[in-house]
């Protein structure tokens, strides 16, 4: 029997960066707020201190900050006629758990999406024609758009304190940015960080062949920084333990470094850890929610009622705790009806080794999350699609995060995996070595999707999430592509050999790609095509609000964490300036 | 790595194989452990020496045995096991070989801990193989993987008229375990190449882990291809482009007073003189280090003082080790 606890106006499900966030935006106007992190309370003093932090084998190898899957797995499958099976252990995605969650181990590469992004469909159509788009895929237009999108993101940059260089300044196109982002208000916050030498060789070689070469926008700060809030940020050591790892330096931009410290303080906020939310409770109606059921450590049950619910879990979570609370319809692939779990993406990489001789000292190790040098020649609809005949793109950087070992060894093509060939080619080979990346998009189709699993149960009894996936030839031939361009670099970079390949189908969960699962819970401008409007707000629930890189209709070249937390921000604009004042459907349907 | 290429490869003669000769010969490759051998009992550390002498009260040539044991693995698995690694990984002239590194101590105190039975591991059924993009599908935890497969390599060498896997030439050895990774015999219920993949995986973390795990002993794998290990800060490095990185790595294990070397007036080297750690000028770690600071110094300078034998069992206040 759930213990029933006093009301409050909005209750968080993840504290997160979009929790902390909403937290934030809500205890500000005077709202009571309730944060229920499934995860431990961790803060950058004492936890993430190093030398303890840097070790690989605990928190790279055996994924020490990622989500528990013994307790809360998922299930997978790369089409619905084979069974799924559970993902026994974390491979090409790692969902984080834990105060600040992913957001805690992330890189900090921090891309804007553009607005050929946001309105993917339209824009495909109006330059290409609506023949264009192969019948199997479900892109669609978000619902927003870039001129709409950047006063948040520019908030959400300054609030992180992001290092990097505009392109495009108010329509000024400026040398050394990216200049084929969409205006930008005002410049980064702080500077591009330096350089790392194999990104140097990155920025020669692509400049030499007439591309675009910026540093990449990162939330590793390259100066001290005090960001809106009142909070300071110290310079990034190039320390090489970032993705998978915390930051001991305060120097990454996480809910610990740019917002919890002043949430935590606010009298309306109450933060309970190691909270589990079972599920959404709705009404007799269904039509609006009453709060949550969550179980904490001990496993005694709490109901906490509240007239707002913020879903803010990783995207995959989010997708899962709507099919659980059964507010909206699961998508259905046979019929193609049905919405909640719909246009599952993912991102579509490559890798490109560029071999050096005994003299050329990359130093892998002095690296951070994210440095390094791109470009955005071949992003979205930056280049001509007619002749090639795919949608999308992707970025090309030399954006190397760490020499760590155990995972960094390379050898060229050709090595046995094992013995003392294997040994002699890792010695040689691993302070001379730089590798190209591709980062490209992922278009959504009515094959990929997200449900509940029929067999396969968490801790606490409810289905696990399963995952359709498979990786659609437009996206292949679109990897095709941009690992041909990325080769092209890599073989003007100074190297003895050059080595690497397109990805390629199947997709394998084993294999680490990125953790970018975008898609089932998305927004768009009808109940008929999406789970939430334009706000962020559930068609079928008006008092439930789901925001994540679940709401994105399909994923874009750039990595999404930008995206995520404008998005954060714009929701909560809406819940503050609209919602509040006028409760219900903020589009009418 | 001259120390190493003293070191002769543990299988290549089986008629004189012994561990308890390639032990000595690493305690003599570094001097302190051996003059003090006592403090390698204190601390417990299962990565000295005695690495490679536990668990063989099978064979009449190891009656001598070390302190330091193992804790997992039962003789018949330490004899596989010791032989197999040392094939993954071998010594030679280009850096230590997975025995040496201690990569069966490490190997053994993962398969007997947490991660042996299974954490972060779903463990819940109905099983089925799957394919292989569903990645591994059998009901076994790491240590009841080993522990099967095991049993079942042995029984397999038998049935084939063989002698135990230890006792082939280095060439049949390689020639079995090759065996292993590209076919699916059945290894008591273990497929050989699921259980091949998860012995190298193993060998490899044990080689380049931090020597806190008992593996990468004295971080001899890092010095081998230049890691530096658990060091914090490159910030005054990383756009002096092409230097030649050379100052000594950094264990966990080697500081036990959450001391990190940020500065590099610190040398971790220091940190060793165990009668003078107490009044060294330690910057103790609260994440506000001044960039400005490290700015002004040589870094070449640095680099060049740096050239500690520090090992994981020297630190005498090693209690991350413990």
């Amino acid at each position: 029997m759930a213990t029933r606890l006093a009301e409050v106006d909005a209750v968080l499900l993840g504290v997160g960066l979009v929790g902390s966030i909403l937290g934030r935006e809500l205890t500000r106007v005077g709202l009571s707020v309730v944060g229920l992190e499934r995860g431990d309370p961790r803060f950058t003093v004492p936890d993430f201190q190093s030398p303890n932090s840097h070790d690989e084998l605990r928190f790279s190898t055996r994924k020490a900050l990622m989500q528990d899957n013994v307790r809360e797995g998922m299930t997978f499958r790369n089409t619905s006629a084979q069974t799924a099976l559970p993902i026994r252990r974390w491979g090409s995605f790692l969902p984080g758990t834990g105060l600040g969650g992913a957001a805690v181990h992330w890189n900090g590469q921090t891309y804007r999406f553009q607005d050929s992004d946001l309105q993917q469909r339209s824009r495909t159509v109006a330059r290409y024609g609506e023949k264009f788009i192969p019948t199997d895929l479900l892109i669609q237009d978000w619902g927003i758009n870039a001129a709409e999108l950047e006063p948040y993101y520019d908030r959400f940059e300054y609030l992180l304190g992001v290092s990097g260089k505009a392109g495009n300044l108010k329509g000024n196109k400026i040398n050394g940015g990216n200049p084929f982002e969409d205006a930008r208000s005002r410049d980064y916050p702080t500077p591009p960080m330096k350089e790392p030498y194999g990104s140097a060789m990155f920025r020669k070689a692509a400049a030499g062949l007439g591309f675009h070469p910026y540093p990449q926008p990162s939330s590793n700060l390259s100066q001290p920084y005090t960001n809106p809030e009142g909070l300071s940020m110290n310079t990034c050591m190039f320390c090489g333990y970032c993705e998978r790892f915390a930051c001991e330096h305060y120097a990454k931009s996480s809910p610990q470094t740019i917002l919890l410290p002043i949430l935590l303080k606010d009298k309306h906020f109450k933060l309970r850890t190691n909270a589990q939310v079972q599920r959404i409770l709705l009404d007799s109606s269904g039509k609006k929610a009453t709060g949550v059921l969550y179980t904490d450590a001990a496993g005694r049950e709490f109901e906490q009622p509240a007239t707002l619910v913020i879903v803010g879990a990783f995207a995959l979570n989010n997708v899962r705790m709507l099919l659980l609370s059964k507010i909206g319809t699961p998508y259905d692939p046979q019929s193609g009806k049905g919405n909640v779990g719909r246009n599952y993406a993912y991102q579509t990489t490559s890798a490109v080794q560029v071999f050096y001789d005994e003299k050329t000292n990359i130093n892998p190790f002095m690296r951070s999350g994210a440095n390094g040098t791109v470009i955005s020649d071949f992003v979205s609809d930056n280049f001509d699609h007619g002749p090639l005949g795919f949608i999308g793109g992707a970025y090309i950087g030399e954006v190397m995060t760490n020499g760590r070992p155990i995972e960094f060894h390379p050898t060229p093509p050709g090595t046995p995996a094992w013995g003392a060939a294997w040994k002699r080619a890792v010695a040689r080979h691993y302070n001379h070595t730089s590798v190209v990346s591709t980062h490209g998009s992922s278009v959504s189709n009515r094959s990929n999707y997200l449900d509940l699993d029929p067999t396969y149960k968490d801790a606490w009894g409810n289905p696990l999430l399963r995952i359709t996936f498979e990786f659609p030839q437009n996206d292949l031939k679109m990897s095709a592509f941009v690992t041909d361009k990325a080769m092209a670099i890599a073989r003007q970079m100074g190297g003895q050999q050059v080595a690497g390949g397109p990805r390629k189908g199947p997709y394998n969960v084993t294999q680490y790609q990125t953790t970018h699962n975008t898609g089932g819970t998305i927004m768009g401008v009808s109940p008929d095509t999406s789970v939430v409007n334009r706000y962020l707000q559930s068609w079928d629930v008006s008092n439930v609000f789901i925001i994540g890189a679940s709401n994105f209709p399909q994923n874009a070249s750039y990595n999404p964490t930008d995206t995520v937390g404008a998005l954060a921000y714009w929701a909560a604009d809406a819940i503050v300036n609209r919602y509040l004042k006028s409760p219900g459907p903020l589009v009418p349907t | 790595m001259k120390k190493s290429s003293e070191i002769r490869p543990a299988a290549a003669d089986p008629g004189r194989r012994s561990f308890f000769k390639l032990a000595g010969a690493t305690v003599a490759g570094t001097t302190v452990q051996a003059i003090n051998p006592g403090a390698q009992a204190a601390t417990g550390n299962a990565a000295a020496a005695g690495t490679h002498a536990g668990g063989h009260s099978g064979s009449a040539t190891h009656g001598a045995r070390h302190a330091a044991a193992y804790i997992f693995l039962n003789a018949e698995e330490a004899r596989f096991l010791e032989a197999a690694v040392e094939r993954l990984i071998p010594a030679d002239d280009v850096g230590p070989g997975a025995l040496q590194a201690g990569v069966p101590s490490f190997i053994d105190k993962q398969l007997g801990g947490a991660w042996g039975a299974g954490e972060r591991l779903y463990r819940g059924g109905p099983w089925s193989a799957g394919t292989p993009t569903q990645g591994y599908q059998l009901p076994f935890t790491p240590a009841e993987l080993f522990r099967h497969a095991v049993r079942g390599l042995n029984q397999d060498v038998r049935r084939n008229g063989g002698k135990p896997f230890e006792q082939l030439t280095p060439e049949q050895q390689d020639a079995y375990l090759t065996s292993l990774e590209k076919g699916q015999v059945d290894l008591n219920g273990v497929p050989s190449n699921i259980f091949f993949e998860s012995l190298l995986s193993l060998t490899i973390e044990g080689y380049f882990s931090d020597p806190v795990y008992s593996g990468n002993k004295d971080m001899a794998a890092w010095k081998m291809i230049g890691f530096p290990g658990a060091y914090a800060a490159f910030y005054t490095m990383v756009d002096q482009h092409n230097m030649l990185y050379t100052r000594a790595p950094m264990s966990l294990a080697e500081d036990a007073n959450r001391v990190i070397h940020i500065h590099p007036e610190i040398p971790a080297r220091d940190i060793h003189q165990g009668e003078q750690q107490s009044t060294q000028p330690a910057i103790q770690q609260h994440g506000h280090q001044d960039p400005q600071h490290d700015l002004q110094k040589d870094p070449q300078h640095d680099l060049q003082q740096q050239t500690h034998q520090g090992t994981l069992q020297e630190a005498p206040h090693g209690n991350q080790a413990g």
